[in-house]
């Protein structure tokens, strides 16, 4: 089948809709997701979103870009933390005039929270930035944008699942999509192509990323020549429920919760006296490790306790009522008499698609757009989040650099026509279905993900050494040979999810490479990524991006500089 | 510990109705019902299809019936479900493949009661102001995430498809109680109906089955009362 439409946005989270609904006043958009929107992940976020609105206590945008670029190690890019930061305003209330339905101050204004690594002047203590709706903030913001789309009239083709990305001659021009109820595969032609697919926590084994979230706008971008930045750096979030991975927020701790080791420690006090509990999350992560290799884990074991007990049963029913409710039903605990059993859980993508602050998708060190080709959300890069994200600073990122992908590419969809598609632009993606659904091989898809996925939780987690980096990028070599002999058993075509697995897994096979390769190569610690045979920040040799580029002969690394435009870099401490 | 998961089976491609098969697995009392399908699907037999994403309860993918109740296989535990556990698409829904029923009716019912917010007054400089006790009005409303457990669990709507559904009233009444908006008139139009929220027989089920433990009788309550006696203006 053969649809054309002005834009095509890949994926219905906060970062796709809120660029549709910019897209959808000016022209002819289509949204494809392989989740019904109202599933994608941004639904789970928690804790808030950042502005500076100052409606409870003073607050200036320039100290949020500040924390911003502090929080991301320096690696941020400060033109596109101060668009960030200035435009966080902004986009809060349109928002709220959406009638996203914001916890109020008793004034009835929007209310605002502390979070990890926002402060006020510049650091000097914490600060209530975080705008939030109880503890599903993110579930706010997903039904506020979606709710506006159907008003708006934005077309959906909800259960698609895109498959490959159409590029002619240097243009975006197209997505091929497959069609999960029916099997079939759909050409979508477009003058302009965002990609939104979200994150791709599943390259771990605990993660608190949802099974969907398996990277498909980078992978299918790498394997069509683009390069992924930075994806050295992964955020694991110190507080997942025990082995689950389930995301206990941050909020917890915004809201007076503290981190307890076996000995009832307050062990934050010795890792970051100003800001204790409420350190940036590379940070905190790195101690609960620290704290779990000396033996100080709760009975010796791999994980620590969180505890919001003195918050007293008011403050954890209506403010954090989803947590007490995870907490009853896998824990079979209550967290306003209990502790909580926590430990890192893998969390956010700081790399992807490179873009610039218009969300345009570039190609090189020299930033060079790829015409017609766009990316936001956690599946691009711009780079504001640089090293380490700051709580609160992706759903910002979403609407931020949603909106502004949409507006670029309304102009760009406006000022340009449609370029040729490739011939049989199906035929590359309906191969490798063929493929994997003819696969007489050994190997299960299961088998090999789980093995990925514990390889990256092992050797390219919280703490990296070159030998374990090094072998595991051999051994994920091996897993991409065996991949090839994957054989699935449902040969269907109608809701054939084994088969979109299988897909899946192979997009997590380049990335986990890329990640791999990158990390290997950066030979310092910054931010999330931290070598314990490099434990210092190099800037005279690291302070650049990597920009990593699938090759027939494996990946090849280029760098490229960082935008520093106010703050110098300086030591972080916190 | 030993379980037999039963689950309905249905292949569009090869059968003409649906038929049980029975897995044997050893789980964990502290395993979702999801790991469990999962366990089906990954080592037993790839051809099993469900839907699921987030695996904690939010984004509403994996209702089905569990032992005769709707709920959501990520959000109940094998050691609260016994040694036999049934699981069935859920009800009222034409169903695509085993556990996957056809959610298009649903989401139709969903959209024709303006599923957002309306306001026609121009958009102040910040934000528009609410208290906190306007905002405590609809807060237990919007936890909803639109999973169909309440409404594949109402006796009223298997008896008529045309019934909008405890799910719609609910996303209704999420608007018509914010003190904010400005379209309760023709959103009670649309519920003010045979097939709006007369047609609920105030039988609970639909409170009993949602996983956000949303009161949904309540809800479908309050507007049938503003319906009688206050219309808003
Ligand atoms: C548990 C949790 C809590 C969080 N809390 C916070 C918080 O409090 N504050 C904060 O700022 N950030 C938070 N984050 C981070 C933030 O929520 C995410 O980074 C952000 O929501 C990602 O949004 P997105 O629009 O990029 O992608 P998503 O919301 O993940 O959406 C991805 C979309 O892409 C679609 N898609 C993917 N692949 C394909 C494909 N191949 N074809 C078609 N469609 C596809 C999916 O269907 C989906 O619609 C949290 C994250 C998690 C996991
Ligand atoms: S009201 Fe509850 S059961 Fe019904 S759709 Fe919403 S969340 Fe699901
Ligand atoms: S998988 Fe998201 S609700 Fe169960």
């Amino acid at each position: 089948m053969y649809h054309s439409f002005d834009a095509i946005v890949v994926g219905a989270g906060g970062a796709g809709l809120r660029a549709a609904l910019e897209l959808g006043r000016s022209g002819s958009v289509a949204v494809l997701t392989k989740l019904y929107p109202t599933r994608s992940h941004t639904g789970t976020a928690q804790g808030g979103i950042g502005a500076a609105l100052g409606n409870v206590e003073e607050d200036l945008w320039e100290w949020h870009m500040f924390d911003t670029v502090k929080g991301g190690d320096y690696l941020t890019d400060q033109d596109a933390a101060e668009i960030l930061a200035r435009e966080a305003v902004d986009t809060v209330y349109e928002l709220e005039h959406w009638g996203l339905p914001f916890d109020r101050t008793s004034d009835g204004k929007i209310a605002q929270r502390p979070f990890g690594g926002h402060t006020h002047h510049f650091g000097k203590g914490a600060v209530r930035r975080s705008c939030y709706a109880a503890d599903r903030t993110g579930h706010m913001i997903l039904q506020t944008l979606y709710q506006q789309c159907l008003r708006h009239s934005v077309q959906f083709f909800d259960e698609y699942h895109v498959v490959d990305l159409l590029i002619q001659d240097g243009v975006a021009c197209g997505v091929v999509a497959y069609q999960i109820l029916t099997g079939e595969f759909h050409t979508f032609r477009a003058k302009a192509v965002l990609l939104a697919t979200g994150g791709m926590g599943r390259l771990f084994r605990i993660t608190s990323n949802a099974h969907a979230l398996t990277g498909d706008g980078p992978a299918m971008a790498l394997r069509r020549g683009i390069p992924l930045e930075d994806m050295e750096f992964f955020q694991f979030h110190p507080t997942g429920i025990r082995k689950m991975g389930i995301l206990i927020t941050e909020a917890v701790r915004g809201e007076g919760g503290i981190l307890l080791n076996d000995r009832g420690e307050r062990f934050m006090e010795r890792y970051s006296p100003t800001l204790l509990d409420l350190a940036p999350r590379d940070i905190v992560s790195r101690a609960i490790y620290l704290e779990v290799r000396n033996g100080l884990g709760i009975g010796g074991k791999d994980y620590v306790h969180l505890d919001a007990t003195h918050l007293g049963r008011d403050v954890v029913e209506s403010k954090l009522p989803d947590i007490a409710d995870f907490c009853r039903t896998y824990l079979g605990i209550d967290p306003a008499t209990e502790p909580m059993p926590v430990q890192p859980t893998a969390h956010y993508a700081m790399g992807g698609i490179p873009t610039d602050t218009d969300g345009r998708v570039i190609v090189d060190e020299k930033n060079t757009a790829l015409p017609g080709l766009y990316a936001a959300g956690e599946c691009a890069c711009v780079s504001v989040h640089g090293a380490n994200r700051l709580g609160t600073n992706s759903l910002v990122d979403l609407v931020v650099f949603g909106r502004r992908a949409g507006r670029d590419m309304a102009r760009y969809v406006r000022e340009n026509d449609f370029v040729a598609l490739p011939p049989e632009p199906e035929c590359e993606a309906c191969d490798e279905a063929e493929r994997l659904l003819k696969g007489t091989g050994q190997e299960r898809v299961a088998d090999i993900r789980q093995e990925l996925q514990d390889l990256m939780m092992d050797d390219v987690g919280v703490f990296r050494v070159e030998e374990q980096i090094a072998g595991a990028l051999s051994k994920i070599g091996e897993l991409k040979s065996r991949y090839q002999k994957v054989a699935l058993d449902d040969r269907g075509q109608k809701f054939n999810t084994e088969l979109l697995e299988a897909i899946e897994l192979g997009y997590l096979l380049d990335l986990a490479e890329v990640t791999a390769a990158s990390a290997l190569a950066r030979q310092e610690s910054r931010g999330a990524h931290s070598r314990e045979d490099y434990p210092e920040r190099d800037d005279d040799h690291w302070l650049k991006h990597t920009l990593a580029y699938q090759t027939g002969e494996g990946v090849e690394l280029k760098y490229k500089p960082v935008s520093i435009t106010r703050f110098e870099p300086k030591p972080r401490t916190y | 510990m030993n379980v037999t998961l039963r689950i309905q089976r249905f292949n569009p491609e090869t059968d003409s109705k649906p038929h049980w098969e029975e897995y044997p697995l050893d789980v964990e009392p502290s395993d979702r019902l999801l790991d469990a399908l999962h366990e089906v699907k990954w080592h037993h037999d790839g051809t099993l299809a469900f839907r699921r994403s987030c695996a904690h309860g939010i984004c509403g993918s994996d209702a089905m019936t569990i032992n005769n109740v709707n709920r959501l296989a990520c959000k109940v535990l094998m050691g609260d479900l016994g040694a036999r556990v049934t699981v069935e698409p859920l009800r009222g829904f034409r169903i695509v493949k085993d556990l996957v029923v056809d959610m298009e009716p649903f989401f139709e019912k969903y959209r024709s009661i303006k599923p957002y917010f309306i306001n026609y007054d121009p958009d102040p400089p910040t934000e528009r102001y609410q208290s906190q006790e306007e905002r405590e009005r609809y807060d237990d409303t919007t936890k909803c995430i639109l999973c169909a457990a309440c409404t594949s669990s109402c006796p009223s709507y298997w008896g008529n498809r045309e019934f909008l559904g405890p799910a719609t009233i609910v996303q209704a009444h999420r608007f018509i109680f914010d003190s904010r908006d400005q379209g309760a008139n023709e959103r009670l139009e649309v519920l003010n109906d045979r097939d709006g929220v007369w047609r609920c027989r105030t039988i609970f089920n639909c409170t009993g089955a949602c996983p956000r433990e949303i009161k949904v009788t309540q809800a479908i309550g309050e507007v049938k009362k503003l319906l009688l006696f206050n219309r808003m203006v």
